[in-house]
């Protein structure tokens, strides 16, 4: 046996950082990374953000994203160190032996080139299949990938097909070159749970047949347990553990791993519905303006003080129209919108200053959802002045106050965004919402950008302010795990329709619907074999029927 | 029915539309500029008899909407009227400046375009590095010298030190087209450094947006050529930007030559239009005016049709 394929040692990789009002300066982002893949064999990179994972990944292609640079080590491709390699020579190499995945595929395809012409043309580029050859390849990939169509399918614009068709098409992209390595960054990352498990299979299945060995980047611990025959854990650029999948998932020796396995284990005790709810949606029916059909059909639910109802479903369930109906921006065409027993107006223009403030949101997007220019205490001191009146010193005690309840401290009055880490921010947020002293928070998918741990701390947090102020929440999500930690009812939404509505233990026990069913059983569990388990599950039953 | 048909037939009917409103400023414009013209031809000695036969043979005691419909109907027809001044025919006099502009603008712009495409395709390639500076720089400057001045030192140096080239560009039917060609090299050589900034500029810059997509970073890590990653994949998601800057230019070429014209004595639609408003021949500025809005409109047109056809997601529904 010679060398293995990959073999990367003692890897460095460094980046210029800007601060702002600082001279710029190199950071390290990759430090002492070593390891070895041997043909055929799946290995797992996973970590938070800012791990450098993806950076480890692209390293396999010599490539750095931005300003981004390999500064040392060695990566070994097929026995020769890449980084050496001259331009021409790099060419040859990417596209051909080592191919990419890229997160979003949407993103990645070109929108002004049929699929098709997308997907043969490394093989082209690098001569390694003739025109009709590579055609041929890429239609048998495209039904080992389980397209629709796989004849006619690239023939078509990126546009003209689904974000989950998307990423398959990616897939067969970076195998069509019938390359020695695939890089797989996040490749499921960006769809939906019930999306995520079928390109998860077709993935697994493609990666078995053509006996490619692939670098599977996620942040998701469950979906890498699936695919992977080693897991390598990484924390800021460094390597924590490296070990076969079985060992991580069951056995890790590490307390950080053990902290990335044992995720989302919040013990939450469902309350018991009081008589009168805070908020009462009631038969709401609404459409956007210029379009011909209901977005929303007949939706009924309620939220109890105190309590947490999740709005649960895929994109494009309507989740957040929801949102936006309850919060006046988007007029009901029937229904109506009862709050602490009285109706609110179905227009933003028709509510009182109290109403405003008896309802707030919190977003997804901390970062784009704050005004960068403002520093911490402004933005948290805003609706204080708005709904209060608070001015001054009073106002300064009230901001430290909220930074002390998000667990942050006043050290960041004086902050500004740019200079706060991602969950930080979502902090930032949630005292903003607090400040009204509201009855109802609207959470709309709030801890979705957020990696797994920060994540984590998020949810307690909510959950601790919901015992202090007896704060309702209605929590958008499309992740049923965040679901079980924190709801005490649960309405799972399909198609703009209420399908399941009830409290947690009724919503979540058997018998199910079938889409509750489709959707719980398609949350990735952190166990082996699970995918096999699923898939055979489904191809039995649909043989039954 | 194709919803790019309707797109394209809406933007058609605009710019009719369009073309329409700017024949009424033009004549409201005409109308409202101080002076007469029957004064004007017959001069300061004319007797009040002679101005009020002259005013009602030429129709300037009719209502002004009167005269708006006659004129426009006659122009739909390709009756531009004639000449006050000469009595000449209008449309075939313009006719014939109009034919020489646009020789002098094809050819301009036969050279112009693909080389301002190709600059900034090159530009990008070779980004904040020296032949991108090189490129900047020079078109920089050609831009910012008045086209006057350009002209002049061309004159002075390729035509009269080196006798390469004719100073003045009077082409005439005699002439074959390597004549004529030969007559026109300097005031070609004037508009392409003209307009080639604008148009190098723009396309780096639409060029460069699009570089920043993540589809050039999977181009990239297919293992393309920097050339290939930018023509293949950059340049058709920039197309429409670049072609809107290109037809301001073909325009500006059509209507803004004036200056260009005057420096070689070219017997174009600008010369013509500026002897007559010194002369204040009012059809014939009319006349000039409508054409160089259909001129400008209809270019603009072109650049939004081919923008729309450009866009794969109106090209192929879903």
């Amino acid at each position: 046996m010679g060398e293995p394929l990959l073999k990367v040692t003692d890897l460095k990789i460094e980046a210029t950082a800007y601060p702002p009002g600082e001279p710029p300066q190199d950071i390290t982002i990759v430090e002492g990374v070593s390891f070895a893949l041997e043909k055929g064999c799946v290995l797992g990179l996973i970590g938070e953000s800012g791990a450098g994972k993806s950076t480890i990944g692209l390293s396999a292609m010599a490539y750095g994203r931005g300003g981004v640079r390999i500064t040392g080590g060695e990566v070994r491709v097929n026995g020769r160190d890449i980084l050496r390699l001259g331009v021409r020579d790099l060419r040859r190499l990417r596209g051909a032996e080592v191919t990419y995945v890229a997160q979003s595929a949407a993103a990645a395809f070109n929108p002004a080139k049929r699929i098709m012409e997308q997907v043969i043309e490394a093989t082209l580029e690098h001569g390694r299949a003739s025109r009709s050859e590579a055609e041929a390849r890429a239609r048998a990939l495209f039904a080992t990938l389980g397209l629709p169509d796989p004849d006619t399918f690239g023939n078509r614009y990126p546009h003209q097909v689904s974000g989950g068709q998307l990423q398959r098409a990616m897939t067969a992209l970076a195998l069509c070159p019938q390359p020695d390595l695939v890089v797989f960054d996040e490749p499921t990352t960006a769809l939906d749970v019930t999306t995520q498990i079928d390109v998860l299979a077709a993935i697994k299945d493609a990666i078995r047949e053509t006996g490619v060995a692939a670098l599977y980047i996620t942040h998701d611990l469950a979906v890498v347990a699936q695919v992977s025959d080693e897991i390598m854990v990484l924390k800021g650029g460094k390597m924590v553990e490296h070990g076969a999948t079985d060992q991580i998932i069951n056995a890790p020796r590490e307390d950080y791993t053990r902290a990335l396995v044992s995720v989302r284990s919040i013990a939450h005790e469902e309350k018991v519905p009081t008589a009168d709810p805070v908020l009462r949606v009631e038969h709401v029916t609404a459409r956007y303006r210029g379009t011909s059909f209901d977005v929303l059909h007949d939706v009924t639910v309620e939220v109890h003080p105190g309590q947490t109802l999740a709005v649960v479903g895929e994109s494009g369930s309507g989740k957040s129209t929801l949102a936006r109906v309850i919060t006046g921006l988007l007029p009901p065409s029937d229904g109506q919108i009862r709050f602490a027993g009285r109706p609110l107006s179905s227009a933003l223009a028709g509510r009182s200053r109290e109403d405003l403030r008896e309802v707030q949101m919190i977003y997804q997007m901390a970062d784009v959802a704050m005004n960068p220019r403002q520093t911490v205490g402004t933005i948290i001191g805003r609706p204080l002045e708005f709904y209060f009146d608070l001015k001054g010193e009073a106002k300064r005690k009230r901001v430290a106050e909220l930074l002390d309840e998000i667990e942050m401290g006043k050290g960041f009055i004086d902050r500004y965004p740019a200079e706060l880490s991602g969950g930080q921010k979502q902090r930032v947020c949630i005292a903003r919402a607090l400040a009204a002293k509201p009855r109802l928070i609207i959470c709309d998918e709030v801890t979705s950008a957020l990696d797994p741990l920060v994540a984590d701390g998020i949810l307690k947090l909510l959950l601790n302010l919901q015992k202090v102020e007896n704060v309702a929440y209605l929590f958008i999500t499309h992740d049923l795990a965040t679901v079980r930690a924190i709801a005490d009812s649960i309405a799972v939404m399909y198609r703009g329709r209420v399908v399941r509505y009830g409290t947690k233990s009724e919503v979540l026990a058997p018998p199910f619907d079938d889409y509750t069913d489709l959707l719980l059983s398609s949350v990735p569990e952190m166990k082996l074999g699970w995918l096999e388990d699923v898939i055979a599950h489904r191809k039995m039953e649909s043989a039954g029927n | 029915m194709h919803p790019i048909l309707i797109l394209v037939s809406q933007r058609i009917a605009l710019g009719l539309l369009l073309l329409w409103a700017a024949s009424v400023l033009i004549f409201a414009g005409t109308m409202i500029l101080p002076g007469d013209v029957a004064q004007s031809i017959l001069g300061q000695s004319a007797t009040p008899e002679a101005l009020a036969n002259l005013r009602a043979e030429l129709g300037l005691n009719d209502p002004p909407v009167t005269r708006y419909f006659n004129w426009l109907f006659g122009a739909l027809q390709g009756d531009l009227g004639v000449a006050l001044t000469n009595g000449q025919d209008i449309a075939e006099a313009l006719g014939r400046r109009l034919g020489n502009t646009l020789f002098l603008a094809f050819w301009a712009a036969i050279i112009a375009v693909p080389l301002a495409i190709f600059l900034g395709l090159l530009a990008v390639r070779y980004r904040n590095r020296w032949p991108d500076k090189a490129i900047s720089g020079v078109t920089l400057a050609s831009i910012s010298i008045p086209e006057f001045l350009i002209g002049y030192l061309l004159v002075y140096f390729v035509a009269v030190k080196l006798g390469w080239f004719s100073s003045v560009a009077m082409i005439n039917d005699s002439m074959s087209l390597g004549e004529k060609l030969s007559a026109i090299a300097l005031p070609v050589a004037v508009l392409v450094l003209v307009v080639l900034a604008h148009m190098m500029r723009m396309t780096r810059a639409a060029i460069l947006n699009v570089m920043q997509s993540a589809y050039i970073e999977t181009a990239e890590l297919k293992g393309l050529s920097g050339f290939n990653v930018i023509f293949r994949h950059a340049f058709p998601n920039a197309i429409s930007p670049i072609v809107n800057v290109v037809m301001l230019n073909l325009a500006y070429l059509v209507v803004g030559v004036v200056v260009v014209e005057v420096v070689f004595v070219y017997p174009g639609m600008g010369q013509y239009l500026v002897d007559h408003v010194s002369k204040r021949d009012v059809p014939v500025v009319q006349a000039c005016g409508l054409v160089f809005a259909a001129v400008y409109i209809g270019l603009n047109m072109v650049a939004d049709i081919v923008a729309i056809l450009s866009n794969p997601r109106l090209r192929h529904p879903k």
